[in-house]
C-alpha cells in the first residue's frame, strides 16, 4: 500500500510546561497542543490540546467521524501512515515532541503502544511468536529465553496465559475473538510502552469478552497510560479516569469540546452540546 | 409483462446457455485431444530409454532425451535463478513501497513487458547476451527465460501483497517494527501461498517456451557441458525432431510434447493444491 510521510514538524511554538520537570518518577506523560490533522486536503480534527494523565484511563468519547480515531492515531503517529495523512500541532512525550525532525516515529510506536478495532493477530505467526514479534522484530536477535519470559509476562498481564498456555504454538488466527484482541494487548505490552493506546477494542466483541477486556484495562493503568476511543458511553463511565468529548464542527473537523474528569462529564457538563450527547439526544 | 416478450427472454436465455455450454465444450475437448493425441502417438517411445539414453545419430534406432530432460531442468532453474529475485523484489517494491504514480508506470512497463512476444525476447538476448559472448549457452537463455518470467512474477507478487489487509501492516507498524521488517516478516508470510503460486506459473510458462531457446540455447548433440556452451532443451528437440524426415524421432518428438504438457500440468496441479489451502 502506499504511505505517505510528511509530518515533519517545524512548529517552534511546542514547549513543555514547566512542571513536567518535577515529575520524574511518573513517565508517559502526554500533552497535546494544538493538534491538527489532515487526510489529503480534508481536516478531520483542529487544534486540538489537552494533557493527559499519567497510569490513568482516558476514555475519548464522541459521534461517528468526529476524529476520535484520527486523534488517536496522532498520539503514536500511526496518522502518517495513512494515505495522505498530515499533521500540525504537537504531541509532547515527556516534555518531547513526537513529530520533531530527530525523532524515529518507529521508536515513538516502541513507546506508545496501540490496539485496533478489529483483533489483528498476525495469521501466519503462532500465539508465541505474535506476543514475540515485537521484541523479535525490533532487533537483530533475541534470546529464546528472554522471549520465553517476556511471553509468559505479557499474557499474564493480559489476562490470556491460562487460556493460552497449552496451544502457544497454535496459529493466534485460531482464538476466539475476545482472546485475540487480549492476544494483541499481550503483544502491544511485551515491547513494554508507557502507553497504550486503544482504537475501539472492544466494538467487535460480546459483552463477556468486553468485560473482560475492561477488567484488564483497569489492571493496567496502576503500571500504564491508557487512552481508550469508545463508542461505547457505559464503557467510558465504567472504565475511565477521564473523559474527553470530541465533536465534529460545521467544517466537518473534530474538535474538543470539552475535557474534564469522567465524574464532571458525565453527570455535570459544562458545555450543551456534552449535555445533550450524553443525555442521547443525538449522536 | 406480456406473454410474448417473456417467452422470447426464455428462448434467448436457453440459446444463450447451449452457444456459452457449446463453447466450453469445445475448449476442454481441445485439450482433451491434445494430450490423447500426444499420448497415442508418443506412447511408444515412452520408454525407460527415453529418460536415461542421450539421443543417437541419425540412422541409428533408439536412444532418448536424458540430456534434453535435464537441459530443460538446467534452463528452468537457471531462468528462476535469475528472475525470481528481481521480480519478487520488484513486486515488493510496487505493491509495499511505491508511490500511486511511479507505480502505475512501473505497473504499466511490466504488463507490457509480459506481452512481448517471446521470439522478439530471443532476437533480444542473442543481440546483448549471445553476440557478445561469441557463443550460444546455457546462460543466454536462462536470460532469455528470466526475461520472461519477471513480469509474470513482479505482477503476481504484487497482487497477492495487495491481499494482505492493511490492518497487518499497521499493527507491525504500530508495534515500533520498521517498514522492511514489517514486509519481510508479516506481510510476505501471509502472501507467501500466492507467491508460490504466481512462480510456479512462471515457471510453467517458461518451461515450454521454445522462441527464445532457438536464439541462445541452440540446441546440442551432447549433455549438458557448462554453462557457457550450447544446451539442449524439450521444446528444442520437439522442433527439431518433429521436422525430421524419420519416424523413430517424429515419435520421440510426441513423447517429449507428452512429457512437456505432464510437466506443466503437474505444476498447475500443485499450484491448485496450494492455492487451496490459502489461509488469508
Amino acid at each position: 500500500m502506499t504511505m505517505v510521510y510528511n509530518s515533519i514538524n517545524d512548529n517552534i511554538q511546542c514547549k513543555p510546561e514547566e512542571y513536567m520537570a518535577n515529575l520524574e518518577d511518573k513517565k508517559g506523560i502526554l500533552e497535546v497542543q494544538n493538534l491538527s490533522a489532515w487526510y489529503g486536503n480534508t481536516l478531520a480534527i483542529k487544534h486540538i490540546g489537552m494533557t493527559i494523565k499519567s497510569q490513568a484511563i482516558t476514555a475519548i468519547i464522541g459521534p461517528s467521524g468526529c476524529g476520535k480515531s484520527t486523534f488517536i492515531r496522532c498520539l503514536n503517529r500511526m496518522h502518517e501512515v495513512s494515505h495522505g495523512g498530515r499533521v500540525e500541532g504537537c504531541v509532547l512525550l515527556d516534555g518531547k515532541d513526537i513529530y520533531a525532525r530527530d525523532v524515529d516515529a518507529v521508536v515513538i510506536r516502541q513507546r506508545i503502544g496501540m490496539v485496533f478495532q478489529k483483533p489483528t493477530p498476525f495469521p501466519t505467526m503462532s500465539v508465541f511468536d505474535n506476543v514475540a514479534a515485537g521484541l523479535r522484530l525490533t532487533r537483530l536477535w533475541s534470546h529464546r529465553r528472554e522471549l520465553e519470559e517476556v511471553v509468559e509476562r505479557s499474557l499474564h498481564q493480559a489476562a490470556l496465559w491460562d487460556e493460552v498456555k497449552d496451544k502457544l504454538g497454535q496459529s493466534g488466527a485460531s482464538l476466539s475473538g475476545g482472546q485475540q484482541q487480549r492476544l494483541c494487548i499481550a503483544r502491544a505490552l511485551a515491547v513494554q510502552p508507557e502507553i497504550i493506546l486503544l482504537d475501539e477494542p472492544c466494538s467487535a466483541l460480546d459483552p463477556m469478552a468486553t468485560l473482560k477486556i475492561e477488567d484488564l484495562m483497569k489492571n493496567l493503568a496502576q503500571e500504564y497510560t491508557i487512552i481508550i476511543v469508545t463508542h461505547n458511553m457505559q464503557q467510558a463511565a465504567r472504565v475511565s479516569d477521564m473523559a474527553a468529548f470530541l465533536m465534529m464542527e460545521e467544517d466537518r473537523a473534530g474538535v474538543l469540546v470539552e475535557y474534564g474528569s469522567t465524574s464532571q462529564v458525565f453527570t455535570n457538563p459544562k458545555d450543551k452540546r456534552t449535555e445533550d450527547y450524553i443525555t442521547g439526544r443525538f449522536g | 409483462m406480456s406473454e410474448h416478450g417473456y417467452s422470447r427472454r426464455k428462448w434467448s436465455n436457453r440459446i444463450v446457455l447451449i452457444l456459452s455450454g457449446v463453447a466450453a465444450g469445445l475448449a476442454i475437448m481441445v485439450l482433451v485431444l491434445i494430450l490423447g493425441y500426444t499420448l497415442v502417438r508418443g506412447a511408444s517411445a515412452l520408454n525407460v530409454d527415453f529418460f536415461i539414453h542421450g539421443s543417437t545419430p541419425v540412422g541409428v534406432v533408439g536412444g532418448g532425451m536424458r540430456n534434453e530432460i535435464i537441459g530443460t531442468l538446467i534452463l528452468v532453474a537457471l531462468g528462476s535463478l535469475l528472475a525470481l529475485p528481481v521480480g519478487l523484489l520488484a513486486g515488493i517494491f510496487l505493491a509495499e513501497f511505491a508511490g500511486p504514480r511511479v507505480a502505475a508506470s512501473v505497473r504499466f512497463a511490466a504488463d507490457i513487458l509480459s506481452g512481448v512476444p517471446s521470439i522478439v525476447v530471443g532476437v533480444f538476448t542473442y543481440a546483448i547476451v549471445v553476440r557478445p559472448m561469441l557463443s550460444y549457452s546455457a546462460f543466454a537463455a536462462g536470460v532469455a527465460l528470466a526475461i520472461i518470467m519477471i513480469p509474470v512474477v513482479a505482477r503476481t507478487a504484487e497482487e497477492s501483497l495487495r491481499l494482505v489487509p492493511n490492518s497487518m501492516r499497521e499493527a507491525a507498524l504500530a508495534l515500533g517494527i520498521t517498514r522492511w521488517r514489517a514486509v519481510l516478516s508479516v506481510i510476505v508470510p501471509g502472501a507467501l501461498t500466492g507467491i508460490v503460486t504466481g512462480i510456479m506459473l512462471a515457471v510453467a510458462r517458461i518451461a515450454g517456451e521454445t522462441a527464445p531457446l532457438l536464439f541462445t540455447a541452440l540446441g546440442s548433440f551432447w549433455g549438458f557441458r557448462g554453462l557457457f556452451r550450447p544446451v539442449g532443451a524439450l521444446p528444442l528437440q520437439i522442433y527439431n525432431y518433429a521436422l525430421s524426415p524419420y519416424s523413430d524421432w517424429q515419435r520421440q518428438a510426441w513423447a517429449a510434447a507428452f512429457l512437456l504438457m505432464m510437466l506443466v500440468l503437474g505444476i498447475s496441479i500443485l499450484v491448485r493444491w496450494l492455492s487451496n489451502r490459502r489461509r488469508i
